[in-house]
């Protein structure tokens, strides 16, 4: 009491009601007219226009459908379409329009030929009841989308969508670095990368379809129209165009993939080409290839049991997923490594017996009967394994995997593909956290040679070879030239990016291609029959020792001696002097990188330079 | 201490309306909920329901003490609301695309909405002691600005263009409330003449088209386009009697959007027609005037500033949600008071009501 009794005299001053009642007589006036708007505008809806607005609920006659976009089309480096977008029908039902539903659904039995139980069964699983269509069947055939559009009349609630899909033009060709789609999970459909998708939606599962994703889908459109009471449209009211996604030009040459993929046979195994002097791949096999229609067109859970469970894994992108010892390839690095440190100079040389003791163990040489003396050019061209082991252990684990992770391996070679393994570059201590043992010095005579714990991807190996190629440049291996849109608007040029430097001098640079010229062009040389004439070819075979594979009994005798078969490996690059391409290829169990590997290249090396330059004559045949 | 006349002047009249509003909403949200085919949504009925009884106790202590606290702790209430807005922005949960919500351990609050009461509080103070018959010159406007700018600018931020835009209207009508000087006026309106249009030249060009979208929703036909042509439907559809309750059919489909919020009318005008609508826009407008009439009954300038405020909230609120249902606003996210779901929204309008009531039964003691 006394507190307001207080502060009573001080606002009194100020407060002038009269003149504040005036000002409410103001705002009781706007109040009343917006209220008065208000109310004129429900009659208006609700009394004068009443009826109509009752019309168009009673069947919910003003509905949306969208307008799916084209995904965005797909080209190789010379404009080949490789995969574009086919118009399929897809059959639906909207049950509050297909009233009677058992008659409606009886019939379109009758029509279709599809049996009645299988369409109840769709019905039965789509719980809910309402105005959005239940897909009966996908993609159907236009045979069956002309008897319904016959019956059309008879149909009530019966809808056919038209939506593109996906078409890979060239089956099983490039299938692992293109990837495929798959229809979007209710996990993604939350995540904000897919804002815009609904379910039903196809999104990239793999390959650049996954990694350039956002940029293929494009934008949906839709229709708004008003359907009678059996849920056909009577009037389109507003269209919105969808919008198609941007077109992707690959790297990839599509003749030189074919080809690749033609001489991989089928055999598990991988063969990529690069451009030393930018990083674009040319080529990326992966063998056993599958056909990335049936994900778009639905496979069923047997065809997909026998692509999971194949032994050599078809749906795994070997170029970048494969993990396998380098083998002798891993002799470019050893050699460097050598050079470089000092440990050998060009003049160096090793007596080759055939074998080489260290400690109380003999490690041998591929070649029985020995090299001789061998410098580090012929150690290169022939393959002399003792060379090696001595350069190794001169060098130590440690420095030697310097070497290695300076010249990429074991890291990833940060390719814009999912799934792209680092394969391995051991050291002492890796090996002592791994296992609790310590690291044994005969250890790094295998891993000198590219054995032991070494791992590397088909990639990584052809970023080593590209680097040797073009002077000691690591490029980030480009797969996409260009994106543009559907008008031809280009919005993203790849560039070379250039990712590291090999740690080499020229001079020893110099040896070191001199060493991988003689393996081609040497009759004594490991790939000599490989040789193309016109075209100087220069490069590195490899024998990959397949040391543990889990015991299975699933394999028969003959089977479990195909899989203890080695990795064959070679790498390349040609012409010798200014290479204008590299090739790394390996055939898993193929025995020898000299005869199984070595010709493939060499092939492949023909093929790009085919009408470029004069006649190259395969003289092996 | 306890006067025996704050129980003689007790507003029992607005405490029926408030209660006839609410029992109105929660049949409608009930309809709104439970019409449709995913069961789960009808734990917003209950939910609904606690806020009420939250918000009942909120506006008990809204009344009990003096409203002339209010004027001396205005600013303290308005610093704890923008360090409120501030956290949003930091720690506020993601939405939608926006951060609104405050989460503490399971309960949800929307700072933006409470801001609306301590921005009318502090300008209710500040007008108070300017105010005078020859109205308010430029310098004078100058702190109000600032202190509506900062709430708009951080909620423009989460983003939220309705809640801000709100605010920005309860100021101006209040600012107008208290008058201002014909001269300034005349040179506000100048200065805006000039400067909104050179703010369109600046703008890009998917901002034009966002705000041509906003002004005609027929420019997104998929969209908000969509959307109010079904909610007029609803509402045309309900005639002069309406379908009867729970048996709407564009709610019971889903064809209304966001139902249980934003478009909550359009559930009440299918069900129960031009008959119901009207009664319940009376009803709403017997309200107001039930404001505007404490402020009438106010012998003191910050008593009726304030009171004006809250009523005038509660006006713009009404007419811009039931006005965008009816296709004549745009569409933005303001709920109709007591009708939609959501606590804050429930507790703010509980606290409003709280403090009308304050105003109200104070109004003899000084005499």
């Amino acid at each position: 009491m006394i507190d307001s009794f207080r502060s009573g005299t001080s606002y009194l001053k100020t407060a002038d009601s009269e003149w504040y009642n005036q000002r409410l007589y103001l705002a009781f006036f706007c109040t009343m007219a917006a209220f008065a708007v208000l109310f004129v505008r429900l009659f208006y809806l609700q009394v004068i226009a009443g009826n109509e607005f009752r019309r168009l609920s009673e069947n919910n006659c003003i509905r949306l459908q969208t307008i799916a976009p084209q995904r965005g089309l797909i080209f190789d480096r010379n404009g080949t379409l490789l995969v574009n977008n086919r118009p399929s029908f897809d059959l639906g039902i909207i049950l509050k329009d297909a009233k009677p539903v058992e008659n409606t659904i009886n019939r379109l039995s009758t029509y279709t030929s599809i049996p009645l139980k299988e369409l109840k069964e769709k019905i039965a699983r789509a719980k809910c009841a309402s105005y959005k269509p239940i897909i009966l069947q996908k993609d159907i055939g236009r045979d069956l989308l002309a008897r319904i559009e016959a019956h059309k009349f008879d149909l009530p609630g019966v809808v056919v969508d038209v939506k593109p899909r996906r078409h890979y033009i060239y089956r099983y060709s490039g299938t692992h670095i293109i990837g495929y789609l798959g229809e979007i999970n209710a996990d993604e459909l939350k995540a904000a990368q897919y804002t815009g998708c609904k379910s039903g939606d196809f999104i990239g599962r793999f390959g650049v379809e996954k990694a350039q994703d956002d940029f293929f889908r494009g934008k949906r459109g839709g229709r708004q129209v008003e359907v009678n009471a059996a849920g056909q449209v009577i009037r389109v009211l507003k269209t919105v165009e969808s919008k198609p996604g941007h077109n992707v030009y690959l790297t990839i040459d599509h003749v030189l993939q074919k080809k690749a993929e033609d001489l991989l046979d089928n055999r598990a195994g991988a063969v990529l080409a690069i451009i030393p002097s930018s990083g674009e791949i040319l080529v990326m096999a992966s063998s056993p290839s599958f056909d990335q229609n049936s994900f778009v067109s639905g496979m069923s859970h047997k065809e997909w049991d026998a692509l999971i469970t194949n032994p050599f894994r078809p749906m795994e992108n070997k170029a970048i997923q494969g993990e396998y010892p380098p083998a002798s390839a891993y002799k470019i690095i050893t050699a460097i490594a050598g050079l470089e440190e000092g440990v050998i100079d060009e003049n160096t040389t090793f007596f080759c017996p055939g074998h080489y003791r260290y400690g109380n163990r003999v490690y041998r040489c591929w070649k029985r009967a020995g090299h001789g003396s061998v410098n580090v050019v012929k150690a290169l061209a022939e393959s002399c394994d003792v060379f090696f082991y001595q350069v190794g252990q001169k060098l130590g684990i440690d420095r030697l995997a310097w070497y290695a992770k300076a010249c990429g391996l074991g890291s990833c070679t940060g390719i814009n593909l999912d799934h792209e393994a680092d394969g391995l570059v051991p050291t002492a201590n890796w090996k002592k956290q791994r296992t609790g043992v310590s690291w044994q010095g005969g250890e790094t005579l295998s891993v000198a040679i590219g054995q032991g714990y070494n791992l590397a991807t088909p990639l990584q190996m052809l970023i080593l070879i590209s680097a040797v190629a073009n002077g000691g440049t690591i490029y980030k291996p480009l797969i996409i030239k260009t994106i543009e849109t559907a008008e031809g608007e280009i919005v993203r040029k790849s560039a070379p990016l250039i990712a590291g430097k090999l740690p080499v001098s020229p001079k020893v640079m110099e040896l070191v291609k001199k060493g991988l010229w003689k393996v081609v062009n040497d009759r004594k040389g490991t790939a000599w029959k490989s040789r193309l004439d016109g075209m100087e070819i220069c490069g590195k075979t490899g024998t990959a020792q397949v040391v543990s594979r889990k015991k299975d009994d699933s394999f028969s005798e003959e089977e479990r001696s195909f899989f203890l078969k080695p990795h064959a490996w070679f790498v390349a690059y040609a012409p010798s002097v200014d290479p204008e391409i590299a090739v790394a290829v390996i055939v898993e169990h193929g025995e020898h990188g000299s005869s199984t590997a070595a010709p493939v290249a060499s092939e492949v090396i023909r093929t790009y330079f085919e009408g470029r330059t004069e006649e190259i004559v395969n003289n092996v045949r | 201490m306890f006067d025996r006349r704050l129980v003689q002047y007790f507003d029992w009249g607005l405490l029926c309306l408030t209660a006839v509003i609410a029992f109105i909403g929660l049949i409608t949200l009930y309809s709104a909920v439970s019409a449709g085919t995913s069961t789960p949504q009808k734990v917003f009925y209950l939910k609904q329901l606690i806020w009420f009884i939250i918000g009942l106790t909120a506006m008990i202590i809204s009344f009990l003490f003096h409203y002339k606290a209010l004027e001396r702790w205005a600013g303290v209430i308005y610093a704890f609301c923008i360090v409120l807005l501030i956290s949003v922005l930091f720690f506020g949960r993601y939405v939608g695309g926006s951060r609104r919500w405050l989460t503490i351990s399971s309960v949800s609050l929307q700072p933006s909405e409470l801001v609306k009461i301590a921005t009318i509080i502090v300008l209710a103070k500040y007008y108070s002691n300017l105010a005078k018959t020859t109205g308010l010159k430029m310098k004078d406007l100058f702190i109000p600005c600032i202190l509506v700018a900062v709430p708009f600018i951080l909620i423009v931020k989460q983003p939220d263009l309705g809640t801000a835009m709100l605010i920005l209207l309860i100021a101006g009508s209040m600012t107008f409330f208290v008058k201002i000087e014909r001269r300034t006026l005349i040179y506000i309106t100048i200065f805006c003449g000039i400067t909104v249009p050179s703010i369109w030249f600046f703008l890009k060009e998917y901002q034009k088209q966002r705000i041509l979208t906003f002004l005609d929703p027929d420019r997104d036909p998929l969209g908000t386009g969509y959307h109010i042509i079904q909610s007029k439907i609803a509402i045309g559809s309900g005639m002069l009697y309406g379908k009867g309750f729970l048996k709407g059919t564009q709610n019971a489909f889903s064809f209304l959007p966001e139902e249980h919020t934003d478009f909550i009318f359009a559930v009440l005008a299918e069900e129960w027609g031009f008959a119901g609508s009207a009664v319940l826009l009376f009803i709403l407008l017997m309200l107001i005037v039930c404001g505007l009439n404490i402020a009438y009954g106010c012998r003191d300038s910050f008593g009726t500033i304030l009171s004006v405020g809250i009523t005038t909230m509660l006006t713009w609120e009404i007419f811009i949600n039931i006005g965008m249902v009816a296709g004549i606003v745009p569409v933005v996210g303001v709920p109709l008071p007591f009708i939609s779901y959501g606590g804050s929204s429930v507790l703010t309008v509980m606290i409003s009501i709280g403090i009308l009531m304050n105003v109200s039964m104070r109004r003899f003691k000084h005499q």
